[in-house]
């Protein structure tokens, strides 16, 4: 009996635990992909990069904060910056927007031409971001750092194996679910949400009905900048801030965005879970878990790991090609051209 | 302004720019640069082959010109041995294993009809085939990894000639090339470009993390090379005496001890000069090769079949083309020359670096250089691939040269005087995307855009 317990509480703690607060992670940056995919109708490549920048502010504001002493007691200063990095990313959003996708928007260019629109931000982008705080790796994660400690759990429970819950995964299975349901009510009950599915639905329909698409587009590249910021910040305080590491999760959040179904937002959160949890299950040695599992005769002699850590990227890009290649329309049926 | 005027004065630009570079910089800067230009014109040609004739979307120029780096060590790295004997009977297992599942695989889902019961048929194939293949490939490369793994802990390559790789490479990035196009190619453009970039990201991760073959992060250095070696020109004597007789100008004011340090310098400096010039001569005639051939097939039936599935797939279909074939063949050729390039690339840098393949510089670089040049002309990829490496290296210079100049008034000490400094080399970045949205928006169709002839009627 102890043993399945300790079994359990090893999976708990390296897998389930990181899995779920990865998975919400990349569910929010998806959630920006999927949006702009079914309202603009281009796979955005600037959006890890967005991301970034964001969180680049909140990494600022924090530092500021902290230089004159405000802090948030035991939760992480970054949370008071996040409303000031938001609101630099959407004003950023929408001067790109204006300066650069209006233009093809207008002459109705194809997607083709809008990625590699797209692609020049990414590179704008990535310039501005590594020249105002540089390529570096950058914490900023302050306050508690744990919410119950592998030690503490232990003594508690008197098993084997300890469960350690980091604030930073808390607060952001909390946030992200607070911003997944503001998000469904937003689309699901306000005037401005209906329209933007109507929009997405069927664009013509969508104008005849004197919907404005200027303002629809404006409130998508608004939320999606909130959400690659929130995303940003959460990941950085769970792991770090590094450009080229953000710059990197692009494809994870492409992979859970297609996975799911792209231009589907329910898809998109269900992808970002799945990407994520086999990311961190397939890269696991189950060697111990099964030593707890398994009477000692028959303990397995290798690490029981399907693929080598050092493959974690490539898991989802792998599952990615699988989607793409065996169900296009992605698990929940998003809507391909 | 017609086309060839536009090219003579983009061309005589870049020459004077290059000029200025040697004369300020050094000669030696001005080449390093010219060699890299050279390579990168080539990998833009492959882009273009893609995007600019057939409209195919790939983002996956890194994971092509990764193979191509990888076939430039196979084929010229020397074998070891020792590491064949240790890991080469399990290696032959775990293919043959592999070998076996795929088969069986391809057979089930040929033979059986969509359904649970081919996934029931599936699943345990592919298990036990996994596991069975892992068993003889985890004891294959942990033997090899294991034999002397400071300087070897892998299998080696052919040891021929790196020239020859060239071509390999060119044929490995075809190979691949067609699994992923057999694959990739029926899906929307932007998903292409996701797919193509996620493939080229697992090639990368391949290759950094699979030893036994290519060392991973501890790279392969010391690569043999096409050209001579400096040290050894330095001994040469016909190179001695042609430094003398080409500079018997500034020798001639000198005699005695001081003539005879003054050529050892010369030859010194020459020496680097003359093996970039080497490298020079043999990536210009491959660009030279490549770029005949490229124009002959946009210029054939071939090439007008092309931009015809490229402007209305659907029509071109009615006429009875086969686009699918086409996209694939095209497909093939375009990662062929950047694989070509690739090897090129590793050949020129003399060490295979797995760790230093990156998007930005490797796959969306080349893209800028296609887009700024003009999609569709190969000859404006070629003064792309100029003008964008050109402005990629030289941007941290001026970046510097600019950001010292503008805060001059700071104190040498301030902070942001500091933290500007070191930025400045970020700014080619920047620059990149601001002068690919500038030309993309002023003038689409880049500096040299795409010609069509039409007969007269």
């Amino acid at each position: 009996m102890t043993d399945t317990l300790n079994a359990l509480v090893l999976f708990s703690n390296f897998v389930l635990v990181p899995g779920i607060a990865y998975g919400s992670q990349l569910a929010l940056g998806a959630l920006g992909v999927t949006m702009i995919y079914s309202i603009l109708r281009f796979a955005n490549f600037a959006h890890s990069d967005m991301m970034a920048f964001g969180t680049m502010v909140t990494v600022l504001v924090t530092w500021w904060l902290q230089s004159i002493g405000v802090s948030f007691g035991p939760l992480p200063t970054a949370l008071l910056a996040l409303p000031f990095a938001i609101a630099a990313a959407v004003v950023m959003s929408l001067l790109i927007d204006k300066s650069v996708y209006q233009f093809y928007r207008k002459k109705r260019s194809s997607p083709a031409i809008f990625v590699i629109a797209s692609i020049g931000v990414m590179f704008l982008l990535n310039g501005i971001v590594r020249f105002i705080i540089g390529p570096n790796d950058q914490r900023f994660a302050d306050g508690e750092r744990f919410i119950i400690k592998a030690r503490a759990f232990k003594k508690m429970t008197g098993l084997d194996e300890g469960l350690a819950i980091k604030t930073s995964q808390c607060i952001t299975v909390v946030v992200a679910i607070l911003i997944v349901v503001a998000l469904f009510w937003f689309l699901q009950k306000t005037r401005t949400g209906k329209a933007m599915r109507a929009y997405s639905d069927n664009e013509d329909l969508a104008l005849l009905s004197g919907i404005n698409p200027e303002r629809v587009v404006m409130v998508t590249w608004i939320i999606t900048a909130a959400l690659a910021t929130i995303a940003g910040t959460l990941y950085g305080l769970d792991k770090s801030f590094k450009p080229f590491t953000y710059f990197q999760l692009l494809l994870p959040f492409f992979a859970s965005a297609i996975v799911g179904g792209i231009g589907n937002p329910v898809g998109a959160i269900v992808g970002g879970f799945v990407i994520a949890f086999s990311e961190v299950m397939i890269t696991y040695a189950y060697k111990k878990f099964f030593m707890y599992l398994l009477p000692e005769s028959m303990a397995p002699d290798g690490m029981i790991q399907l693929l080598s850590t050092d493959y974690k990227f490539a898991v989802s890009f792998i599952i990615l090609v699988i989607v793409l290649l065996v169900k296009p329309t992605g698990l929940m049926k998003g809507k391909v051209v | 302004m017609s086309n060839s005027v536009r090219a003579t004065i983009a061309f005589s630009i870049m020459a004077a720019l290059f000029a200025t570079v040697g004369f300020g910089q050094s000669w030696s800067v001005a080449l390093a640069i010219f060699n890299l230009c050279l390579i990168s014109s080539i990998m833009a040609l492959g882009v273009n082959i893609q995007w600019g004739y057939a409209g195919l979307f790939n983002v996956g120029t890194m994971g092509f010109a990764a193979l191509g780096g990888m076939a430039a060590m196979l084929v010229s790295k020397s074998p070891v041995p020792e590491a064949w004997t240790a890991g080469g009977s399990n290696l032959f297992f775990a293919a043959l294993v592999a070998v076996a599942v795929l088969i069986s695989i391809v057979m089930i889902v040929r033979r059986m009809g969509k359904g649970p019961l081919r996934a029931i048929a599936l699943t345990p194939i592919i298990i036990v085939g996994y596991f069975a293949f892992r068993y003889f490939f985890d004891q294959a490369s942990n033997d090899i990894e294991a034999f002397n793994p400071a300087v070897s802990g892998y299998l080696g390559g052919l040891g021929l000639p790196i020239l020859f790789s060239w071509i390999v490479g060119g044929l490995f990035a075809a190979g691949a090339a067609w699994l992923v196009g057999r694959i990739a190619l029926g899906l929307r453009s932007d998903y292409l470009a996701i797919a193509t970039l996620g493939i080229s990201e697992i090639i990368i991760a391949i290759m950094k993390n699979e030893d036994w073959l290519t060392r991973g992060v501890k790279n392969v250095a010391g690569l043999p090379r096409p050209v001579p070696y400096e040290v050894n020109l330095q001994e040469t004597e016909w190179f001695i005496s042609m430094i003398e007789s080409l500079r018997s100008g500034t020798l001639s004011s000198l005699s005695g001890d001081e003539r005879t340090s003054m050529l050892r310098t010369l030859v010194m400096e020459s020496s680097g000069i003359f093996v970039k010039l080497c490298y020079a001569g043999l990536f210009a005639t491959v660009l030279i090769i490549i770029l005949t051939l490229s124009v002959k097939a946009l210029n054939s039936p071939w090439g007008r079949m092309m931009r015809a599935i490229r402007d209305n797939e659907i029509a071109a279909g009615a006429m009875g083309k086969n686009v699918t074939k086409r996209h694939l063949q095209v497909f093939v050729l375009g990662s062929a020359v950047v694989g070509i390039a690739g090897a090129m690339l590793t050949t020129l840098d003399g060490q295979l670096t797995p760790g230093t393949y990156n998007p930005l510089r490797y796959t969306f670089l080349i893209w800028v250089m296609v887009i700024v040049g003009g999609s569709g002309n190969n000859l404006g990829s070629v003064l792309g691939g100029f003008i964008i490496w050109f402005v990629w290296i030289e941007a941290e210079p001026v970046g510097v040269w600019l950001i010292d100049a503008a805060t001059n008034w700071m104190d040498e000490s301030s902070p942001l005087r500091l933290h500007l400094m070191e930025s400045a080399q970020h700014m080619r970045l920047f620059t990149m995307g601001l002068v690919l949205l500038l030309v993309m928006r002023f003038n689409p169709g880049g500096i040299l855009p795409e010609v069509i002839k039409r007969e007269r009627k």
